[in-house]
């Protein structure tokens, strides 16, 4: 079928785009929540996870894919663990080695990727079925949304709870002098939970088609 | 006394769902009525219970640096496997899933046909991997700590999807803003529910 349709065809397109909004993981298909509100008090670790996350989805996606003909069905969730825990385990390295404050911020979530349910929902739903460049748009195009969320919620939360973006900060001094204050609930979980709440809201109500029944 | 204070610590401050949000993409999918809720949450308190105290004696005996030493003589002392660790909790969470999937299989038919896709999915519930590495980090002196932890991040588990089961069962009824129905008005409901659970912080026994 590839070989046919060019390699930026209008599906493949639409395999990149759909993910953004229409079909975004987190908040229409509802997968990958674990991680993604443990670590968006600030941008920082927010951005390094999705980095981590685009690099795990793209590579195993494109890795199930290619193997897709030779998996037994039986086994195919435990085959598509070790793959995504052997790269999971790859990028903790890495970070270990170059990126360590990042890595301790993240403590046991750049582990739990490989139980985001990103990862699987797509290997099983779509590089299982698929061939090896549309599991790699795919992948792309999931964890963009799924980045595009992460980062969302980070910065709210950054902004309001702690006055700063990227470690910079944005408030004024002159605003803490007339009695602003930094909203301290904003960095704790529960808050997370209410950003994604209020977020999913605001999308819904821009796109009438996703309300649920 | 230690583990009666770790009991409920891990139950109610250090809450598997509302504290460090492990295991939501479960919780979201099958709270929607009380039944199921109950059913993932007891499949969810026994995968725990048994895949921690496993996981601890692997990374007691195995993965720690050092820790082949203690047993294999002192050539090995100098091993540090820890960075195998994910791929082998994993693997012992996936066999115990499909172990607890082929039980439930047998003897609870109407509980497997309403679990559905989200029996298997337990291996990749994040509240199972996250306990072991949780564990990890903490380092447990004992295997009875590390069992008293994961009987009781279970227990967390299975309160707080049961309580939003409920919630939802009822909030169908009400008249919730329509782009809020269904997903949005979960998580604030959730939200406020992590607030409400953060009053039992500083409870110590």
């Amino acid at each position: 079928m590839s070989d046919k349709e060019g390699l930026f065809s209008k599906k493949n397109l639409q395999l990149l785009k759909d993910p953004l909004d229409d079909n975004n993981p987190i908040s229409v298909q509802v997968l990958g929540i674990c991680s993604a509100l443990a670590i968006t008090v600030k941008l920082e670790p927010a951005i390094v996870m999705s980095i981590s996350v685009l690099f795990v989805l793209v590579a195993s996606n494109v890795i199930v894919s290619l193997l897709r003909n030779m998996i037994p069905n039986r086994i195919r969730i435990i085959v598509q663990l070790v793959i995504v825990a052997a790269l999971v385990i790859l990028v903790d390295q890495v970070l270990k080695a170059y990126a360590y404050d990042v890595s301790k911020q993240l403590s046991v979530f750049v582990g739990l990727i490989i139980t985001n349910c990103i990862v699987m929902g797509r290997l099983e739903a779509f590089a299982l079925a698929n061939g090896p460049w549309k599991a790699f748009l795919d992948g792309v195009g999931n964890s963009a949304g799924y980045a595009f969320i992460l980062v969302l919620v980070a910065f709210f939360r950054e902004l309001l709870g702690s006055g700063k973006l990227y470690g910079i900060q944005i408030i004024p001094q002159s605003f803490y002098d007339f009695g602003y204050q930094n909203n301290g609930l904003m960095l704790l979980s529960p808050m997370a939970l209410i950003v994604v709440g209020l977020i999913i809201w605001a999308q819904r109500a821009r796109n009438k088609k996703l309300i649920e029944k | 006394m230690e583990l009666a204070n770790l009991f409920v610590k891990s139950i109610f401050i250090e809450n598997m769902i509302f504290a460090y949000f492990l295991g939501m993409c479960s919780y979201l999918a099958v709270s929607k009525t009380v039944k199921t809720g109950v059913g993932l949450g007891a499949a969810v308190i026994f995968v725990l219970t048994i895949t921690l105290p496993i996981n601890f004696l692997l990374d007691k005996y195995i993965l720690k640096p050092g820790a082949l030493g203690t047993w294999l003589g002192s050539e090995y002392a100098d091993v540090d496997l820890s960075f195998l660790s994910f791929i082998l909790f994993i693997a012992v969470i996936a066999s115990m899933v499909q172990l607890v999937e082929m039980i439930v299989e047998r003897f609870a038919p109407a509980l497997y046909s309403a679990l559905g896709i989200f029996l298997p999915l337990i291996a990749v519930n994040c509240a199972i991997l996250g306990g072991s590495l949780f564990m990890q980090q903490r380092d447990f002196s004992s295997i009875t700590e590390a069992t008293v932890y994961g009987f009781g991040s279970g227990i967390g588990w299975l309160l707080a999807i049961v309580a939003i089961a409920a919630i939802r069962e009822k909030i169908a009824y009400s008249n919730v803003p329509a782009p809020l129905k269904g997903l949005g008005i979960t998580f604030i409901i959730t939200g406020l529910m992590a607030i409400g659970f953060m009053s039992f912080m500083g409870i110590k026994l």
